[in-house]
C-alpha cells in the first residue's frame, strides 16, 4: 500500500515515498516518482486515488509555476502550502472531488527554516516537524516521536528514514519494495539513493 | 470449578465427549497418554500438554441463543469487529499490549484504557490476568470473554499442577487456551477475543505465546496485540534486542505503550508493567502515561516536545 514519509532536519526537508504503482493486486510499475518538484525550493509527495493523484499534482504545478512568471518570484512554502489547501477544499465541495494526499515540503529561503505540512485529501493542513501518509504512518509516526530530532545533520535525518523503512518493511504485510528519495534545502532540490 | 460452570451454564460438559470425538483416531491406535510422555528436558513442553491431557477438556458449554444461527444473531446485535456501530451491545475494544523476552525474563507491559463504541468506559481497566505467579496472560479485544477464559484457564492450570504435582508448562497452558477458542470457533461466543499473550518462565526459560480467537497459536520472542499495536512496533522493534538490561527493558516497554497512548485514541491512560523472571512475576508498576508525557520517567520526558525542546530546524548563516 501507498506510504509517504517526511522528515525535517537543520536546514533540509527529507521527502520520500514509495515507488510502486499498484492496480488492484498486481505491481504495475516499480520506478514511479510520486514526488513532484513543484519549484527549486519546494516538493510535493502525493498519493492517494489513481488518476486523481497525477491530474492534480500537475495542475498544482502549473499554477505554481504560473504564479512565478506572472510575479517573477515564487511563492513561498507557507503560501503554496495555503494555496494547495484552497485548491483541495474547493474541490472537495465539487461534484468530483480529488482525493489526494499530500506531503509538502519546502525551504523558505526568507528566513532560512525548513517548512514542513501534512495535507489531506479533506484539505487538512498543519505544519509539523515529521509527517507520514498511508500504511506506514501507523508504524513510523511513534517511531518518529522518539527518534526525530529537529537539528540533525543529513545523515542523521537519513538515518532515521532508513528506521521508519525498515519498520514498514519488517512489519506492515503489503510493504513497498523501493523509495524515492528527495531533499530541499537551501541549494534546491536533489534526489537522493538511500 | 463445576460449581462454577454449573453456575454459569445451562449445560455441563460430560465427560471429555468432545475430547473423545476429536481425537477418535488417538483412540483407535490403542495409544495411552504414558505414550506421550516426555522423554528428557529437551523435548519438554513440546507434547504441549498434551500427553497428560485432563479427560473432561471440552470447553463449558453455554445457553445459545434460540435462532438457527447464533453467530449470524449475535453479529447482528454486537460490534465485535467494530463494523457495526448502530448495534445495541457495544464490546469493549481498542487496546494497546505488548510482551518481549530478553536475557532477564519477559516484560509485559499493557495500557489501562476500556473503551466501547467512541466511549471511554474505563481509565483504570486491568488488562494483565495474573494466571498463576508464574504465568501473566495479557487482554485484547472483547474484555469480558478475555477475563472469563483466561480465568478458566487459571483453573485448569492449577489442576494441572495438582494432578501432575508438576507446574503447566507455558507451552501447555498457551495450547489449553488455544484448544478452547479452537473449539469456540464460529459459535460466535469467543469472536470478540482478537488476541492474548501467554508468558511465563518455565523449565525451558522465559516464553512467550500469542494465542487468538480464531485458534491460532504462535510462539515468539515479541508480540504486541491491540488498535495499538502498530505504534508500539514501530518504538519496540527499534530498540529492541536480546541482551537489553533490566532497567533498559523496562523502559522499551512503557516507552512503547506509551507511543501508543500518544498516537492511538483507543490507547492510553496508565502503563502497568510487569517482569516475569525465573522466581515468577513481579508487578514492576503503574505509570500515569500523562506523568510520562510531561514529567517523564526519572526526569526524562518521553514526550517529542520535550525532548526537542530548544531545539531548532532553521539554518540561518552564520553573521
Amino acid at each position: 500500500m501507498e506510504t509517504s514519509f517526511a522528515i525535517t532536519g537543520k536546514g533540509y526537508v527529507i521527502v520520500a515515498a514509495d515507488s510502486t504503482a499498484a492496480r488492484s493486486i498486481v505491481k504495475m510499475k516499480v520506478d514511479e516518482d510520486k514526488i513532484k518538484e513543484l519549484s527549486s525550493h519546494l516538493l510535493m509527495a502525493y498519493s492517494g486515488e489513481p488518476g486523481d493523484t497525477v491530474q492534480f499534482a500537475e495542475f498544482v504545478e502549473r499554477n505554481i509555476r504560473l504564479y512565478q512568471i506572472r510575479n517573477l518570484y515564487p511563492l513561498r512554502p507557507a503560501a503554496a502550502a495555503s494555496w494547495i489547501r484552497r485548491a483541495l477544499a474547493e474541490s472537495l465541495r465539487s461534484r468530483n472531488p480529488y482525493s489526494v494526499n499530500l506531503l509538502l515540503g519546502g525551504y523558505d529561503l526568507a528566513d532560512h527554516t525548513p517548512n514542513l505540512y501534512w495535507v489531506d485529501y479533506l484539505g487538512t493542513v498543519v505544519e509539523v516537524p515529521f509527517a507520514a501518509h498511508g500504511y506506514g504512518s501507523y508504524f513510523a509516526l511513534s517511531l518518529l516521536d522518539r527518534y526525530h530530532d529537529p537539528e540533525a545533520s543529513l545523515e542523521e535525518g537519513l538515518a532515521t528514514l532508513r528506521r521508519c523503512i525498515d519498520e514498514v518493511s519488517k512489519r506492515l504485510v503489503v510493504s513497498p519494495g523501493n523509495y524515492k528519495v528527495k531533499v530541499v534545502d537551501k541549494d534546491g532540490v536533489r534526489e537522493i539513493e538511500l | 470449578m463445576n460449581a462454577l460452570i454449573e453456575r454459569f451454564s445451562t449445560r455441563t460438559s460430560s465427560s471429555g465427549v468432545l475430547f473423545h470425538a476429536r481425537n477418535a483416531s488417538l483412540v483407535d491406535d490403542g495409544l495411552h497418554e504414558d505414550d506421550y510422555a516426555p522423554q528428557s528436558l529437551a523435548t519438554w513442553g513440546s507434547t504441549a500438554g498434551f500427553g497428560n491431557l485432563p479427560q473432561g477438556i471440552g470447553a463449558p458449554s453455554f445457553a445459545m441463543p434460540s435462532v438457527a444461527d447464533p453467530a449470524a444473531f449475535l453479529r447482528l446485535h454486537t460490534d465485535a469487529s467494530s463494523s457495526n456501530p448502530s448495534c445495541k451491545i457495544k464490546i469493549n475494544h481498542g487496546t494497546t499490549t505488548l510482551a518481549f523476552a530478553y536475557q532477564g525474563g519477559v516484560i509485559v507491559a499493557v495500557d489501562s484504557r476500556a473503551t466501547a463504541g467512541s466511549s471511554i468506559i474505563s481509565g483504570t481497566a486491568k488488562k494483565v490476568i495474573e494466571i498463576n505467579p508464574y504465568l501473566l496472560g495479557t487482554m485484547a479485544g472483547g474484555g469480558a470473554d478475555c477475563f472469563y477464559w483466561e480465568t478458566y484457564l487459571g483453573m485448569q492450570c492449577r489442576l494441572h499442577e495438582l494432578r501432575n504435582h508438576e507446574r503447566i508448562s507455558v507451552a501447555a497452558a498457551s495450547k489449553y487456551l488455544s484448544n478452547l477458542m479452537y473449539s469456540m470457533k464460529g459459535s460466535g461466543l469467543s469472536m470478540a477475543c482478537t488476541g492474548t499473550m501467554i508468558c511465563g518462565w518455565d523449565k525451558t526459560g522465559p516464553s512467550i505465546y500469542h494465542v487468538d480467537s480464531d485458534g491460532s497459536r504462535l510462539k515468539g520472542d515479541l508480540f504486541s496485540v491491540g488498535s495499538g499495536s502498530t505504534f508500539a512496533y514501530g518504538v519496540l522493534d527499534q530498540a529492541y534486542h536480546w541482551d537489553l538490561t533490566d532497567d533498559e527493558a523496562r523502559d522499551l516497554g512503557r516507552r512503547s505503550i506509551y507511543g501508543a497512548g500518544m498516537r492511538d485514541a483507543y490507547s492510553g491512560n496508565y502503563c502497568n508493567l510487569y517482569h516475569v523472571k525465573q522466581g515468577g512475576w513481579e508487578f514492576v508498576g503503574n505509570y500515569d502515561l500523562n506523568d510520562l508525557h510531561y514529567d517523564g520517567f526519572e526526569g526524562k520526558s518521553y514526550a517529542h516536545e520535550e525532548r526537542t525542546r530548544g531545539r531548532s530546524s532553521a539554518n540561518p548563516p552564520l553573521p
